[in-house]
């Protein structure tokens, strides 16, 4: 059994040198995985790797700060055309990407000020309210969605002598990473505590000197930031982006992702990310079951496995850790 | 003058069928403090039901009849067989409202199943087109009826509510679930029944809805999120709240559309909701709620 002895421990991303040659082993998988599988499946998990980034966000806003957002729609749809007039003016992707988050994260501010006023039932709908306004504005306006046509965007062009979609998959695993070290560190940082001391009694956490409408808007900055670089490298993906992409099943997906994958959990947000994407490849026959699997999945989660996939995996971890006895 | 006695008249009609569907919504979160995210679908599935019958030349009534006992079965059955589980298990608040998500997500997944996602059209026995002129102001048929179904609708509600031993019982249950329970009230019979009923309303909203919209799988989404906006307004825990939030949103929007201008009329639900919510978030008739820690 591992022994916690100090803070810093504690903090530690992989403590035990187990774990260690696990995650060394991870990253090697997919360093090789372009080179090994089909180029659809290394396609397929690029989108994975860019919707992890999504649902994380909207984790640390669900999971983490406990308000729930129906509006991600919303920002998604921000970031990929912000991301894409950025594009088209010139700008280099870097800076598109940081760019199309920034603007997210404005948009986020303002939608986290009826937070401030608002709780559980009541946010969701000013937030799904907030993505119907986005979507409609896109829709009607056409100086800003490029109207019927939509949007085109220039391809990345390959580095390293990789062919393209290559290259795009090292590049969004590689943000994939860098996104998942960062969210590891805030939530176990001070702004972290803040969130989940709001997410289980805001009152308590106010009395305890966590300040309410900074940590709350903060929550919503950084998970819009998520979700519009989401949006960015989604629109990257597709090449091509209209405002039809971005309506309420897609905020949908990315909630029910967040619940299948598992609540609060870094771990989850992929694990959940990998699970609304691979369900519609494994129906494709049968497009209409999809919802049906989506809502089944829920009931079976919330009623058996609060944790999700990721509360499977630790009690399969646990049963294996413990194997002789149970 | 006349045109805006003629837009209001139609608001009024649209608003009956609003008020019809945020009734249902307040009457589940008055008594179980859930918002069901389902109301739509379940409503949906139901007039799916009608539209088979009715295609099949039963009789509208039959067809109405059987749209009912769908919806409250599909409404009373979630609540025994999904949230009573899941409350025994020590599901939250946020967890049950999720629950009514995954609900919603296997009706609509039934519905474009069973009857494909292309958009039909209702064979409904009250036409749109015969009108009468009354004073100034021209009504359709239809309108009427509507409106008929919405004073129908609220008025049962209202004598089930203050008139029956069961209406005292559901009021009991809301007021303060430990309670009740304590007098003697079966509580969960009571709450089953609140959700047949409630999804009784959105199934009358739904089929009432049907022959202005054309019938596809996602038809009831637009309308519901407007019920959810006029229980909003009116106030979550009070019926008649919910009544009045209707009527108000069908009229405010109806006169949005004529006036100002007809792409943001949907928009126009939302922004009354995070007005009323920054303004005076128990709404119109609400009472005020404070929280205790």
């Amino acid at each position: 059994m591992d022994l916690v002895e100090s803070y810093r421990q504690d903090l530690a991303l992989a403590r035990t040198p187990v774990t260690r040659a696990l995650l060394a082993a991870l990253l090697v998988a997919l360093a090789m995985f372009p080179w090994v599988a089909a180029e659809h499946f290394v396609f397929l998990a690029t989108l994975v790797a860019l919707y992890s980034i999504g649902v994380m966000g909207q984790n640390i806003l669900i999971g983490y700060t406990g308000q729930i957002s129906f509006g991600q729609a919303g920002f998604l749809a921000i970031g990929a055309f912000a991301f894409g007039h950025l594009r088209i003016w010139g700008a280099p992707f870097l800076v598109a990407l940081v760019a199309a988050g920034g603007v997210a994260a404005l948009a986020g501010v303002v939608v986290g000020f009826p937070s401030l006023r608002l709780k559980g039932p009541y946010l969701a709908i000013a937030t799904l309210g907030f993505g119907v306004a986005v979507y409609q504005i896109f829709v009607n306006w056409e100086v800003l969605s490029g109207g019927r046509s939509g949007l085109a965007i220039t391809k990345l062009s390959p580095m390293f002598g990789l062919s393209g979609r290559r290259y795009e998959y090292y590049l969004y695993v590689l943000l994939l990473v860098g996104f998942t070290l960062a969210t590891y560190n805030l939530i176990s940082s001070y702004v972290g505590r803040a969130f989940a001391a709001i997410r289980d009694s805001d009152i308590a956490a106010e009395v305890n000197g966590v300040n309410l409408t900074r940590y709350k808007l903060l929550a919503f900055a950084i998970s819009s930031f998520y979700t519009g670089v989401h949006g960015a490298l989604y629109a990257q993906v597709l090449g091509h982006i209209e405002p039809q992409i971005f309506n309420i099943a897609e905020a949908i997906t990315l909630f029910v992702a967040v619940i299948i994958g598992g609540v609060a959990s870094v771990e989850g947000s992929i694990l959940g990310a990998a699970f609304v994407l691979l369900v519609p490849k494994v129906f494709a026959d049968f497009r209409e079951m999809v919802p049906i699997v989506y809502g089944v999945t829920i009931l079976i989660v919330l009623i058996f496995e609060p944790l999700g996939l990721y509360g499977r995996w630790l009690k399969a971890r646990l049963y294996f850790q413990l194997w002789p006895f149970r | 003058m006349e045109r805006l006695l003629q837009y209001a008249l139609t608001g009024l009609s649209a608003g009956s069928l609003y008020a019809l569907v945020a009734l249902g919504i307040v009457l589940i979160y008055r008594s179980t403090r859930v918002l069901n995210f389902a109301h739509g679908d379940i409503a949906t599935l139901a007039t799916f039901v009608s539209f088979s019958l009715l295609t099949q030349h039963y009789p509208f009534v039959l067809a109405l009849g059987a749209s009912l006992l769908v919806g409250a079965g599909v409404g009373i059955g979630f609540y025994f067989g999904v949230l009573v589980p899941a409350q025994r298990r020590g599901a939250n608040l946020l967890g049950m409202v999720i629950l009514t998500l995954g609900l919603a997500l296997i009706l609509q997944g039934v519905v474009v199943y069973v009857w494909g996602a292309e958009p039909v059209s209702l064979p409904f026995p009250i036409s749109d087109t015969k009108t009468y002129k009354v004073g100034a102001v021209i009504v359709s048929q239809l309108a009427i009826a509507t409106i008929a179904a919405g004073v129908v609708g609220s008025a049962l509600l209202y004598l089930l509510v203050q008139r029956t031993r069961l209406g005292l019982a559901m009021r009991a249950t809301s007021e303060n679930v430990m309670a009740a329970q304590t007098l003697g009230i079966p509580t969960r019979v009571v709450l089953g029944v609140s959700w047949g009923v409630a999804s009784g309303l959105g199934v009358v909203a739904g089929v009432f809805l049907a022959p202005v919209l054309l019938l596809d799988p996602f038809f009831m989404l637009d309308p519901f999120l407007k019920g959810f906006a006029a229980a909003v307004l009116g106030g979550l825990n009070s019926l008649p709240g919910a009544v009045l939030g209707g009527l108000l949103l069908g009229v405010a929007e109806s006169l949005a559309g004529a006036y100002l201008t007809i792409q943001f009329k949907n928009t126009l639900a939302f922004l009354i909701i995070i007005v009323v919510l920054l303004l005076r978030p128990e709404g119109l008739l609400g009472r005020e709620f404070r929280e205790r820690v």
